[in-house]
């Protein structure tokens, strides 16, 4: 297999054949690159899936409160439910066990100001543990904390993009904002992984939109979050027993479908995951189908390299040759062929992904990228199937009687 | 050198078969030249295809240099052909992407010799039908009796003790032709077995002997007066 001599033959062969070389060189680089940029572009779809839809923590419900469609207990139907800040507490006590955190949401949209500067934009008066509901990244200053909702402090956190509006080049930190008539202090800038309409929030302390509403202690929405190693199962019947104690609690019949309602991030997520599985798949079929393509364009060359090589071959037995020697000959040249430019058309595709980037992500194609093992071993597979397509014809050839293949003009 | 005793051969052809060699018996000394006539068809290639080992027999005996050649595979004959044997072509079977010196070391690249050796010796076989000066030339800028040459060149180049030539000359000119038989005369007379395959009367009468096929059968063997190719050169 190393023998000098057999290597300076094949080299010999190579250079003297050109055309057939690059040919058959080619295919292979091309089936290769193919391969490694529609890989790629599979890995970018799924970049911009993870994106859209995995943003927020995947560990939380959403409770929200409507109206009742069943009378119970002397309530009639259509009663509307509404959560107070005793029902966080409750929720708080009663399921230790299966709490990691809770935080309360109430969403008002307000215009906001800053000197000449204004817009309409969502606030959302929250906990400090809302932070991890949402994922936010804070950029500058801090989020709301315990002692803003203590204090009911006129604090507020803007989202990116508030800031840009609002304040172009200053820094909003310290400064001060209209909300709806009321001035808060800007404590803090944050950025969100999950789009730019979550970069367009302003997020104050719950209960100092209580007290500008009168002082009361309604909320609109409550989140949970449960400890993520009650997997999948333990949500579930979290989420259960949740709606069997706030029914209780707000004397709604236990049967009745409306009045509260729970979205669980778990299950949307296990959909969205399915999706992505789905995605997955495409992308690994498309990848052996590309594959499949360049093995089968190999195994063309090679049955036409052969073809070519016919009489050579029949003269090279006539001279001496074995058959075993013939194989080897054609085998270590088309393995040599295909594992350079093979990894020739890798190092290509690898570049073109790399130098792509961002470029495409208005076709939903964010930073397509291939791992490097899986590059080099569906190289290794072509290569490999290459040898295999080149052994077929190779051993039909050798057993080929000379004098057949010296007839063949 | 050659033992032949009852060869036959014959050829499927579909159903039926083809009975080409109908007991053959042939024998030849060390340093002989003979020629092997017949018409197409009389079989005279395809004993030529035997007794090089491209092709295998039915039943009979083939002793080659004391050698039975029996349970002939492909790597046997290959072996064989390498060590016993060189081959000139009708239509020169020259490699054509390698130079003349290429083709003519090839048979001693399956010998296992070493480059260094291979083209000295390649070079002086070339040098030996006059053509050292053409060593780097592909078989494509060479004339057809400079190609027989070279092929020659290269049949000699393993060191054979047979020589077989199949209508050595059946590609060229009269002139040519004789220029080829002057060099396998003077191969012969420095001692080397020949046998050359020919259709032709006075390519024939080169030779030392005579054997005519017909329909698979010897009709004659006789030595004959060898006329020198050289007088025509």
């Amino acid at each position: 297999m190393f023998s000098q001599d057999r290597w300076q033959e094949i080299f010999e062969t190579i250079r003297k054949n050109k055309l057939r070389t690059f040919l058959s060189g080619f295919t292979v680089a091309l089936g290769i690159l193919i391969f490694i940029i529609l890989f790629g572009f599979g890995n970018g779809l799924k970049n911009t899936f993870k994106e859209f839809f995995l943003d927020d923590a995947t560990n939380t419900l959403y409770l929200f409160a409507g109206r009742t469609s069943k009378p119970y207990k002397g309530f009639k139907a259509n009663r509307r439910i509404e959560f107070k800040n005793d029902d966080l507490k409750d929720i708080k006590e009663n399921f230790p066990f299966f709490l990691e955190y809770i935080t309360p949401r109430i969403s008002r949209r307000a215009s906001v100001r800053y000197k000449n500067e204004f817009d309409n934009y969502n606030t959302r008066g929250i906990a400090p543990d809302h932070q991890y509901a949402e994922k936010t990244i804070m950029m500058s200053g801090r989020y709301i904390n315990e002692l803003d909702i203590k204090n009911k402090s006129k604090h507020a956190v803007i989202g990116r993009l508030v800031a840009r509006d609002l304040f172009k080049q200053e820094d909003p930190i310290g400064k001060f904002i209209d909300v709806g008539n009321s001035v808060f202090k800007v404590v803090g800038v944050f950025q969100d992984d999950g789009g730019d309409n979550e970069e367009r929030y302003i997020y104050i302390p719950y209960t100092t939109r209580q007290s500008l509403e009168k002082g009361n202690d309604k909320l609109d929405q409550i989140i949970v979050a449960f400890r993520p190693e009650l997997g999948h199962k333990g949500a579930v019947a979290f989420e259960r027993q949740l709606r069997a104690f706030l029914k209780e609690k707000k004397s709604i019949d236990p049967t009745d479908p409306s009045g509260i309602f729970i979205r669980n991030v778990a299950d949307q997520l296990k959909q969205n995951q399915q999706f992505a599985n789905v995605l997955q798949l495409i992308v690994t079929f498309v990848g052996l189908g590309t594959l499949i393509a360049g093995i089968i364009g190999i195994s063309n060359i090679m049955v036409f390299v052969v073809k070519e090589r016919t009489k050579e071959l029949g003269i090279r037995k006539a001279l001496g040759a074995t058959p075993k020697s013939v194989i080897q000959m054609i085998l270590q040249e088309s393995i040599f062929i295909t594992t350079i430019s093979g990894y020739v058309g890798m190092g290509v595709g690898i570049l073109i992904l790399n130098n792509i980037g961002e470029s495409l992500e208005d076709y939903f194609i964010k930073n397509p990228y291939i791992d490097i093992e899986t590059a080099l071993f569906s190289t290794l597979i072509l290569v490999i199937f290459g040898g295999i397509a080149g052994y077929i014809p190779a051993k039909r050839a050798a057993s080929i009687k000379p004098i057949v293949a010296l007839r063949d003009e | 050198m050659i033992q032949i005793n009852e060869l036959h051969k014959s050829y499927k052809m579909g159903s039926s078969s083809l009975h080409v060699l109908k007991g053959i018996n042939l024998s030849v000394e060390d340093g002989e030249l003979v020629a092997i006539m017949g018409s197409s068809g009389s079989g005279k290639s395809t004993l030529l295809n035997i007794i090089g080992m491209l092709d295998i027999l039915d039943t009979g005996t083939y002793e080659l240099d004391k050698v039975l050649i029996e349970d002939l595979d492909e790597t046997k004959a290959a072996k064989y052909r390498n060590k016993f044997l060189g081959f000139i072509f009708q239509s020169f079977n020259l490699i054509n992407y390698k130079t003349a010196l290429e083709n003519v070391s090839l048979p001693l690249y399956y010998q296992g010799v070493n480059r260094k050796e291979r083209q000295e010796k390649a070079l002086k076989y070339l040098a030996s039908v006059g053509l050292a000066d053409w060593a780097t030339h592909l078989p494509s800028e060479l004339s057809g009796g400079q190609k027989q040459r070279v092929a020659i060149a290269r049949a000699l180049a393993s060191e054979p003790k047979l020589l077989l030539a199949d209508e050595p000359t059946g590609a060229l000119d009269t002139q040519t032709s004789c220029e080829v038989m002057d060099i396998i005369q003077k191969i012969n007379q420095e001692g080397k077995t020949i046998l050359v395959v020919t259709h032709e009367e006075d390519i024939a009468q080169m030779c030392k002997r005579i054997v005519r096929l017909k329909d698979g059968v010897i009709i004659e063997d006789v030595k004959v007066n060898q006329v020198l190719a050289a007088q025509y050169v």
